[in-house]
C-alpha cells in the first residue's frame, strides 16, 4: 500500500519535532500535546468500552449485570448458563440464525466474485460498446446506500412470488457494484497492457488471456473484495427483515430483534419465552464475532480497499 | 470509444479490426453476468419503484397524487424533520471529530502507539447494524451502562428518561458515529500521507507549528476527502432505518415506529397495505441519493472514469 510506504519514510526522514526542532520550542510543544492527547484518550474510551463491556457482560449473572462493577469479570460458569439458556431459546434457534446468516453471506460472495471479477477486468482492459457508461453507472449505484432500494426491491421480488425464499436476499446481495469497481481499480493499476498485448499477438484468446494472465494475479482483489461483500452482506439488517417473513428463515441480525423483543427490561410486554440481558448480550457477540475475526485479521487489508480511490492518484 | 483509425495502412488495419471484434465480444461476455445483477436488482427495482409511485391501486396513471397524498400524512414531516437533524448532528459531529483525530493521530510522534490507536478506533465498525443498537441500548441503560454515573450526572436515572423522544437524534447520530468514524479516520489518515513531505517541511521551516499547518495546508487539502466523507453519510443518513425501528421495538413504547422517512415508506407498504404511497417516499429517497451520486461521480473528478 503506497501510503503505509509514504508514512514509513516520513518517519525515517523527519521524526517530528525532533533533531532540528530548536531546544526552546520543546517545553511549549509538550504543553501543545496534553489536549490532543486528552482527545485521543476520550475518544478512545467511548470507542472501545462498549466492545470490552459487552464481553465481559456474557460472562454474568443479569443479577451481577446490574450489581457488580460494569467492567468485572462474571464466570465461566455463568457464561456457559447463558449459552444453555440461549441456545435453549426456541430450541437452537441462534444456531440456525448463524447458519443462515453465513450461507446467504457466502452464496451471495460467490456469485459477486463470479460476476465481478471478471466484469471489473473487462472495465479495465478490454474496449467494449457500452464500456464507459457501464463504468459511470456503477460508479454512481456503488456510492448509493443498499437501504435506497429495499421497497422497491420487494415489489419487484413480490412480483415474482420469490418473497421468502433463499433467493430474495442472496441475489440482491450478489449484485456489489463496489467489487467491481475495486477490481477495476486493481487490474487497472496492477495489471501491465503490454502483458495482455503480448498474450494477444501470442494468440492466446481473450478467455486465456484473463484465465492465465489476469486470474493468478486477482489473488489480492478477489480476498478484499471477499472481505467486503462478506461484512455488507453479514451486517445487513433492512433486506432481510423485509424479504424474510419466517423466523426460521432469519439471518442472525433480524434474529437479534427478535431477541430483543423478548427481553423484558427493554419491552416490558414480553412474553413468557423471557430472554436475559447477559443472553442478549452474547448473542451479540455470537453475531458479530465472524466479522470481528475478519477484522482482527486482515485489517491492514480491509484497509487498503478504504483507500483504493486514493492510492488511484 | 476510440475506433480504428482511418489512416492506417491497409494490411494490418482489418487484423487489429478483426482482434478488436474479438477484443469487442469478450468484453460483453465478461460483464453480462454483472450486468444482469444490475438490471435485476438497480435498474428493474428503480423502474418498478417509479412505476408503483406514479399509478394507483387499479394501476392507473396518478400523476403526482401519491407523492401529495403521503406528504399530507400526519407522520410525514416531522419524519423529515428528525432526519433532517439527525444528519446535521451526525455530518457536524463528522467532520469536526474525524478531521481533529485523523490530524493529531498524524501529528503523533509514536506512529506505533498512532497505528494501534486508529485500529481500535475502527473496531465497532465491526458491529455495524442491529449489533451496535444493541450494544447501545446498553449503554444508555443506566441500570447497566458503565457510563451510568456520567448519565446520572447529566439527570438521567431511567432507561425511559435517557431515550425520551428528544434526546433520539443524538443518540443515533451517536451510534452511527461510533460505527463508522473509524473507518473514516483511517481514510482521512491515509489521505493525510498522501501530502507531499516538502511541503509540510517547507511550511515548518517558515515557522508554522502544528496547527498553524493543519489550518493552512492539511484541511485545505484533506477538503475533498471530507467532501467525499459527507456526501457518502449524507446519502447513507437519508436512509435512517435499523437504529429507530430496534428502538421504536425496545424502548417501552417511548420512540414511535415512523421515526424516519424509510420507516414510514416501510409501514405504508406492510401496516397500511399502500404500496403505491411507500413507492412515493422510495422514489424521494432515491432522488436524493441517486443526485447526490451522480453529481459527485461527474463533478467532483474524484474517480476519473477513464
Amino acid at each position: 500500500m503506497p501510503t503505509e510506504t509514504t508514512a514509513r519514510t516520513v518517519t525515517r526522514l523527519a521524526p517530528p519535532g525532533a533533531g532540528r526542532a530548536r531546544p526552546r520550542r520543546r517545553p511549549a510543544l509538550a504543553a501543545g500535546q496534553i489536549l490532543p492527547g486528552l482527545l485521543l484518550i476520550v475518544f478512545l474510551v467511548f470507542f472501545v468500552l462498549p466492545v470490552i463491556w459487552l464481553l465481559l457482560a456474557a460472562t454474568k449473572t443479569d443479577a451481577q449485570l446490574v450489581q457488580d462493577n460494569p467492567l468485572s469479570f462474571g464466570s465461566w460458569h455463568a457464561l456457559r448458563q447463558n449459552w444453555d439458556a440461549l441456545t435453549g431459546f426456541q430450541g437452537d434457534t441462534i444456531l440456525l440464525w448463524l447458519r443462515n446468516s453465513a450461507l446467504y453471506a457466502f452464496l451471495a460472495l460467490a456469485i459477486t466474485l463470479v460476476a465481478g471479477i471478471p466484469a471489473g477486468y473487462a472495465l479495465a482492459m478490454t474496449e467494449f460498446r457500452g464500456r464507459r457508461a457501464l463504468l459511470v453507472t456503477t460508479l454512481v449505484v456503488m456510492l448509493m446506500p443498499t437501504t435506497t432500494l429495499v421497497v422497491p426491491l420487494f415489489l419487484e421480488i413480490n412480483a415474482v412470488h420469490l418473497i421468502g425464499s433463499l433467493w430474495s436476499v442472496v441475489l440482491p446481495y450478489a449484485f456489489y457494484p463496489f467489487g467491481v469497481y475495486l477490481t477495476y481499480i486493481y487490474f487497472s493499476t496492477a495489471l501491465p497492457r503490454d502483458l495482455l498485448d503480448a498474450a494477444r499477438i501470442d494468440g492466446a484468446t481473450e478467455f486465456a488471456a484473463f484465465r492465465r494472465i489476469a486470474l493468478p494475479l486477482a489473488a489480492p482483489v478477489i480476498a478484499l473484495v471477499g472481505f467486503f461483500s462478506f461484512v455488507a452482506n453479514w451486517t445487513n439488517y433492512f433486506l432481510p427483515y423485509v424479504m424474510l417473513p419466517e423466523s426460521n428463515q432469519y439471518p442472525v441480525q433480524v434474529g437479534l430483534g427478535l431477541l430483543l423483543t423478548d427481553v423484558p427490561q427493554f419491552n416490558p410486554t414480553a412474553g413468557t419465552a423471557a430472554v436475559l440481558r447477559p443472553e442478549l448480550a452474547l448473542a451479540t457477540l455470537l453475531a458479530i464475532s465472524p466479522v470481528l475475526i475478519v477484522f482482527l485479521f486482515a485489517q491492514r487489508f480491509l484497509i487498503s480497499g478504504l483507500l483504493a480511490g486514493a492510492t488511484k492518484e | 470509444m476510440n475506433l480504428a483509425s482511418p489512416t492506417r495502412p491497409a494490411g494490418t488495419r482489418s487484423k487489429r479490426a478483426l482482434r478488436r471484434v474479438r477484443v469487442v465480444r469478450a468484453g460483453h461476455v465478461f460483464v453480462a453476468g454483472y450486468v444482469v445483477l444490475l438490471a435485476a436488482f438497480g435498474l428493474v427495482p428503480t423502474a418498478y419503484g417509479i412505476y408503483f409511485a406514479f399509478t394507483n391501486s387499479a394501476n392507473y396513471f396518478a400523476g403526482l397524487s401519491n407523492f401529495t397524498a403521503a406528504a399530507r400524512d400526519f407522520r410525514y414531516l416531522p419524519a423529515v424533520g428528525h432526519v433532517a437533524l439527525y444528519l446535521v448532528i451526525w455530518l457536524v459531529a463528522l467532520v469536526l471529530f474525524v478531521t481533529g483525530l485523523a490530524l493529531v493521530l498524524h501529528q503523533l510522534p509514536a506512529r506505533r502507539i498512532s497505528r494501534l490507536v486508529r485500529f481500535l478506533y475502527y473496531i465497532p465498525g465491526a458491529l455495524a447494524g442491529a449489533a451496535s443498537v444493541m450494544v447501545w441500548l446498553f449503554m444508555l441503560d443506566p441500570t447497566v451502562s458503565p457510563a451510568a454515573s456520567f448519565l446520572r450526572l447529566l439527570g438521567y436515572g431511567t432507561f425511559g428518561q435517557v431515550i425520551e423522544p428528544g434526546h433520539l437524534a443524538i443518540l443515533f447520530a451517536m451510534i452511527a458515529f461510533w460505527t463508522g468514524a473509524g473507518g473514516w479516520i483511517v481514510v482521512m489518515y491515509g489521505a493525510l500521507n498522501n501530502i507531499p513531505l516538502d511541503v509540510i517541511e517547507a511550511a515548518r521551516i517558515d515557522g508554522a507549528g502544528g496547527w498553524q499547518t493543519a489550518r493552512r495546508i492539511q484541511i485545505p487539502m484533506l477538503r475533498k476527502w471530507i467532501v467525499y466523507m459527507v456526501i457518502l453519510a449524507f446519502a447513507a443518513g437519508t436512509q435512517l432505518f435499523v437504529e429507530p425501528q430496534l428502538i421504536s421495538e425496545a424502548s417501552l413504547g417511548v420512540a414511535g415506529r415512523d421515526y424516519s422517512l424509510n420507516q414510514l415508506s416501510y409501514d405504508f407498504a406492510f401496516q397500511n397495505n399502500n404500496v403505491n404511497y411507500a413507492a412515493a417516499i422510495s422514489v424521494e429517497l432515491l432522488v436524493v441519493s441517486l443526485v447526490v451520486a451522480a453529481l459527485f461521480v461527474t463533478r467532483s473528478r474524484f474517480f476519473d472514469a477513464d
